[in-house]
């Protein structure tokens, strides 16, 4: 059970759910508004940064007339994506394919096995320390079993995505099932309320900010776990293009594939956390009724 | 008849003795208070009546019948308000309703004309993060009323709040009580509290807990919209007496 706890607060550790929300019903707007601003703010330092790496980048290897083969300079990397585009979006759909479709079942088989496991004490302590171990498993060796496996098809991948993504999802919704107010589930009960009943009206809204820091978490990792899927065995994807480009020593071929990656990630936890402030509220205390 | 008799209790967990033969009653329309030290198992008392823990032996009487877990006789108070942080205070009030199969809309418009007279009104559509400490014990006992069960049980309902609050929630606790006389177990450590609240007070001993005192509180009702009475101030040291030498009117 101390690993278990350990690992557990792993995810606290990230992100430190609450239900926000501003305390004053006055003055709401104020401090949306500042809350705008200082992530305008947030977003502008960000690109300045962003511009400034790769201003040094490029001037690095100008100065000291560093070989394209090595290191390409970040303005070649954007006329690489723009001349590989056609072939750069047709092989994000497979990858975005096969990161949606596992982080989905993922999605839904950590929910399911939450559910039991927070309803049956003997299964946690019997499934927790397996799934502890699968997460041991290091994914450069299981890749590419799992394609010898499973084949060059969607499966390998979508099997893969879902081990490197459930684990943190499963352990954000039991630590946050067990944040639930202890009076609250007496009063449920004084009320008449069954086991059943509590989960539902008091134990899933209590996780739902535990498993959005938990989803965030695992959207990050499942477009690498996708990527790594690929890596091992496929017909398409940007992992081919990646492993392609490696293996005709294009260096800005590679990068601008890595570019995409990130653009994908990024665009997973956008949705991710659009989702949790549709779902959980925003910081301006407005919320779903669950 | 007595509303609710509670019969010679017993109750242990594991080693460790909780209750030894507790006993007491409560009127009808009567507020009795259970003061003891803290420890004692004031709370797991409550606890014992909502079924929630069983005891040993003893029996719990409501009319003179044995209370079964169907039975819907008792409406708890947590200690702190327990308020689902997602739901807006209308929704929070309307908990017990819905858990007992009340329609969502149904008991949201049975409740809402009873906002004003908690205090609450034109705060329905707030969530509890965004009203006063006092106004959310008071949604809270709301939300405990409004399944209407016979006896209602508090427990330290004022205990997490500020001096001032609490005055001003124990006035606005006896005029609600001089108007419904609602029956009520009211558990506190507070001496005062208990003598200006109730109408009889039961004094528990250590563990293992039992009743060593019982006092009856005969003073005139409204007691707190006026300075600390001599017979009040006489009462409540006769209870400190009995807290710390632990020696009652009861074997």
């Amino acid at each position: 059970m101390n690993g278990w706890k350990r690992l557990s607060s792993f995810v606290s550790t990230v992100q430190k759910p609450k239900y926000p929300g501003s305390a004053k019903p006055s003055g709401q707007e104020d401090s949306l508004q500042h809350q705008a601003s200082f992530d305008a703010a947030q977003v502008a330092s960000a690109l300045v940064g962003l511009a400034l790496l790769a201003v040094l980048w490029e001037a690095y290897v100008r100065l000291l007339d560093v070989s394209a083969l090595i290191l390409p300079t970040p303005s070649r990397v954007l006329s690489q994506i723009v001349a590989n585009w056609d072939l750069l979006i047709r092989n994000s759909g497979p990858t975005l394919q096969a990161t949606v479709a596992g982080f989905l079942v993922s999605l839904s088989l950590s929910f399911f096995l939450s559910v039991l496991l927070d309803l049956f004490a003997w299964l946690r302590r019997a499934v927790v320390p397996i799934l502890v171990v699968s997460q041991t498993l290091p994914l450069t060796a299981i890749a590419p079993l799992v394609v010898l496996w499973f084949g060059f098809g969607l499966m390998p991948k979508v099997i893969l995505v879902a081990l490197v993504t459930f684990f943190p999802m499963l352990v954000a919704l039991l630590q946050g099932y067990e944040a639930t107010d202890r009076e609250l589930t007496s009063l449920l009960r004084s009320f008449g309320a069954n086991r059943w009943r509590i989960f539902w009206i008091a134990r899933v809204p209590t996780a739902l900010p535990y498993f959005f820091a938990g989803l965030r978490i695992s959207i990050t990792y499942a477009v690498v776990a996708a990527i790594f899927a690929e890596y091992s065995g496929a017909r398409a994807g940007l992992g081919i293009v990646i492993l392609n480009a490696k293996n005709s020593f294009r260096p800005d071929l590679m990068l601008a594939a890595v570019v995409c990656c990130s653009v994908l990630t990024l665009l997973l936890y956008a949705i991710c956390a659009l989702a949790q402030s549709l779902l959980v509220g925003d910081r301006s205390g407005r919320r779903l009724h669950v | 008849m007595s509303e609710l008799a509670i019969v010679d209790l017993h109750l242990s967990f594991g080693e460790s003795q909780i209750a030894c033969g507790l006993s007491l009653n409560v009127e009808p329309g009567e507020v009795v208070s259970v003061l003891g030290p803290s420890g004692c198992g004031k709370s797991t008392l409550l606890k014992v009546l909502t079924g929630e823990v069983h005891a040993q032996s003893g029996e719990v009487l409501f009319r003179g019948r044995k209370v079964t877990q169907d039975d819907a006789v008792f409406a708890l108070m947590p200690q702190r308000d327990a308020l689902m942080p997602w739901r807006s205070i209308l929704d929070n009030a309307i908990l017990g309703l819905e858990v007992n199969g009340v329609a969502r809309k149904a008991a949201r418009s049975s409740v809402l004309p009873t906002m004003r007279e908690f205090g609450l009104e034109g705060f329905e559509h707030h969530y509890p993060e965004q009203i006063s400490g006092g106004m959310r014990q008071r949604a809270a006992l709301l939300r405990t009323i409004a399944v209407e069960r016979p006896i209602i049980l508090l427990d330290e309902p004022l205990g997490a709040l500020d001096a001032l609050t609490r005055i001003q929630m124990q006035r606005w606790f006896e005029r609600r009580w001089m108007e419904k006389s609602w029956t009520a177990i009211l558990i506190t450590h507070d001496v005062r509290e208990a003598v200006t609240l109730s109408d009889r007070v039961y004094v528990l001993s250590r563990r293992p807990t039992k009743v060593i005192h019982e006092i009856k509180i005969a003073l005139p009702r409204p007691r707190t919209d006026k300075p600390v009475s001599v017979q009040a101030s006489e009462y409540e040291t006769e209870i400190l007496d009995i807290l710390v030498s632990e020696r009652g009117n009861l074997p």
